[in-house]
């Protein structure tokens, strides 16, 4: 099959318009908080991995039209496969950047295995399946614990190393500028996807799935890639964040909230935007582990702290900040803040 | 049979699987009527059988301070006319919550992708989850003073614990299953007749069947699923007070677990199908029950879960689901 000659014509730039300036920012953020100390750049490096985990998200949600319920389970299996190959009291330590390498392929596999039988079920009962996935693995994870130190969580793990050198002392800066950096490269990557043949084909199966198949399009292989791919990014972003805090956590980290939280990320931004999500995990993640702990402070610091009941700590508002952004957003505005079609070009 | 099974263990467990597979039978219809009608997997339906078990926590609570029962004897005494209070009262709060929803959340979204109305079935969901949270905070004496909102609450026993098989049977059945089966039994027997043999009920069954013929048919549709989501959530409502007075605990996420159970006994039985929910839900309940007692409770769940994706993929149309399946 050719290409088309409409997107031979025109290479699409590495990256679109709406991204450079984001990155932009993101890279001025550390030295504009040179000068004045916001502490924002810590928290912010979770916002990279939510990112991550959106774009991967993303590809299945956004790009290829299968609502994804359980891609908790995937950064719970990056996670354990970072912590498995890398921590001292396993046997393999292969170190960060293997480590990741691996995370990043087991992830993509285990998205395959949970596609092959599960691709032509309907929509609906898709979604379940891959949320009875996620509830799934936090049981194994939990349950299995010669091999995964169960409720305890693998620890400590090891940080990030250049060319054998170690890492450039342990800052938040560090981590920030490195997460930045896979970020980018992700996107790029992922961005590159949009714009080939399997970026196409998604589409097309998105649209009509009928139709594709009339273009001589398999579904079933396509919707596996994306199933790949979303797992993969996914099991990334979640090796990132059990190096960065150094531990894989408990199983029950990984749980329902946490897809949602993902979910949140793609639908707010915008649903089949690469900038959408990057905006749309600085809105959730901002919100979730910058605004809620701030105004959780501001209150202790007001004398507050001291009665502090169930309706004064803001974290007891995240369910319902998710579930309020889900409906809303269903309801005024399901294309996002960044929709789609007003991104490129 | 093998004498490592014990039939006095096993006919307990088969007890305990019967009559917690009627409850999730009761949650499931819910499922099944909303999913016959508009196709929509209602998210929230679980989490709303957990807001009907915190009102019955809270109604339990106020009569005793109201001094109408004694909580010294709890568990001893049995409280007949309350138990049939709550399940009315729950039952209709819940209905009247379910068809709100509806109201607000769902019927925007008719017209849009089935997908869309999931998600904002789940962000329901997690609304829900949070005004549990929230509710489980009240400064009462049976959710602790208030201090633990999210801590598990315990629920009294409304009626009498003493073993009816005499004291020295292993097998214990006592007045709370029997009390399952006496309001499960004619509230599904009352849904056959009214699906069966009501207006309403034949509306029903031919939106079901198909939604632009029944509209033509003289079928007002927005009035059959205001019905819909009013009987199962009555049913679902009815549910939560019998499930917190048999497990006697009651805690603001138990409507996820409790909503997955349900929800794979819909698919089970067939989705779409009454008497399909209704055996579904006894299936689901005693497969938990078998495999909390031979697997290890620990697996439960990833035993019910693996079955919701088996029957999914080896078998959508559940068990008693066929071509020409009678829908609600």
């Amino acid at each position: 099959m050719t290409t088309s000659p409409v997107s031979q014509t025109r290479a699409a730039p590495l990256l679109s318009r709406g991204q450079c300036i984001l990155f932009g920012c993101l890279l001025a953020l550390p030295f504009f908080e040179m000068l004045f100390d916001l502490g924002l750049s810590a928290p912010t490096r979770f916002v990279f991995v939510f990112a991550i985990v959106g774009i991967g998200l993303n590809v299945v949600v956004g790009f290829t039209g299968l609502l994804h319920l359980g891609i908790a389970a995937f950064m719970a299996i990056g996670a354990y496969t970072f912590g498995i190959l890398t921590c001292t009291i396993y046997p393999f330590q292969i170190g960060f950047w293997p480590g990741l390498l691996a995370a990043l392929l087991f992830g993509a596999a285990a998205g395959a295995f949970l596609g092959a039988p599960t691709l032509r079920l309907r929509g609906d009962y898709l979604a379940i399946v891959t949320l009875g996935f996620g509830e799934i693995v936090q049981d194994l994870l939990k349950n299995l614990e010669p091999i995964t130190k169960g409720t305890q969580g693998i620890n400590p793990l090891p940080t990030p190393w250049f060319f054998g050198a170690p890492f450039v002392s342990d800052t938040p800066k560090s981590w920030y500028f490195l997460f930045l950096g896979i970020l980018l490269l992700c996107t790029v990557l992922v961005r590159n996807l949009e714009h080939s043949r399997i970026g196409r084909q998604w589409f097309a199966v998105r649209e009509d799935e009928l139709a594709a198949r009339c273009m001589a399009i398999r579904p079933d292989r396509v919707k596996l890639v994306a199933l790949a791919v979303g797992g993969g990014l996914a099991a990334l972003g979640g090796a990132m964040l059990a190096s960065l805090i150094s531990s894989t956590g408990e199983p029950g980290n990984y749980d329902f909230q946490i897809s949602i939280l993902a979910l949140c990320i793609v639908i707010v931004g915008g649903i089949g935007s690469m900038t959408g999500v990057i905006v749309g995990a600085i809105v959730m993640v901002g919100m979730n582990s910058i605004l809620l702990p701030l105004i959780g402070l501001k209150l202790q610091q007001a004398g507050i702290g001291t009665t502090m009941s169930v309706y004064l700590a803001p974290d007891n508002y995240k369910y319902m900040l998710f579930g309020l952004t889900l409906v809303l957003m269903m309801r005024f505005r399901p294309k996002g803040i960044v929709a789609a079609e007003a991104e490129e070009r | 049979m093998p004498d490592w099974i014990d039939s006095d263990v096993l006919i307990q467990q088969l007890l305990l699987g019967l009559s917690n597979g009627m409850i999730i039978a009761l949650i499931a219809l819910g499922y099944t009527m909303v999913y016959g009608i508009i196709e929509l997997i209602n998210f929230a339906h679980g989490d709303l059988f957990m807001l009907g078990s915190f009102l019955a926590l809270t109604l339990v609570g106020a009569a005793m301070n109201c001094g109408l029962i004694d909580p010294a004897l709890m568990g001893e005494t049995s409280h007949w006319w309350l138990l049939g209070t709550l399940v009315l009262v729950c039952g209709i709060f819940c209905g009247g919550v379910n068809l709100a929803i509806d109201h607000l959340a769902y019927k925007p979204l008719r017209r849009a992708s089935k997908l869309s109305q999931l998600v904002a079935a789940i962000g329901v969901s997690f609304i829900i989850v949070n005004i549990g949270l929230f509710w489980g905070g009240l400064p009462m004496e049976v959710f602790g003073g208030g201090g633990a909102a999210a801590a598990p609450k315990d629920f009294p026993s409304l009626v009498s614990d003493a073993n009816l098989l005499g004291e020295e049977s292993f097998v214990v059945l006592t007045w709370n299953d029997i009390v399952i089966f006496a309001v499960t039994i004619p509230l599904m027997i009352a849904l056959t007749l009214f699906v069966k043999f009501t207006k309403l009920g034949m509306a029903m069954r031919a939106t079901a069947q198909n939604v632009t013929a029944a509209r033509l048919m003289g079928v007002d549709v927005n009035k059959v699923i205001a019905a819909t989501f009013a009987i199962g959530g009555f049913l679902g409502g009815a549910a939560s007070v019998l499930y917190a007075n048999y497990n006697s605990t009651v805690s603001f996420q138990m409507g996820f677990r409790a909503g997955m159970d349900a929800f794979t006994a819909a698919v089970l039985g067939g989705i779409g199908s009454l008497p399909g929910a209704m055996l579904g839900g006894l299936l689901i309940g005693m497969v938990r029950a078998m495999s909390d007692q031979f697997v290890g409770t620990e697996w439960t769940n990833v035993v019910v879960f693996s079955l919701l994706v088996l029957i999914l993929i080896f078998r959508p149309t559940g068990l008693l689901g066929l071509k020409q399946r009678e829908k609600v």
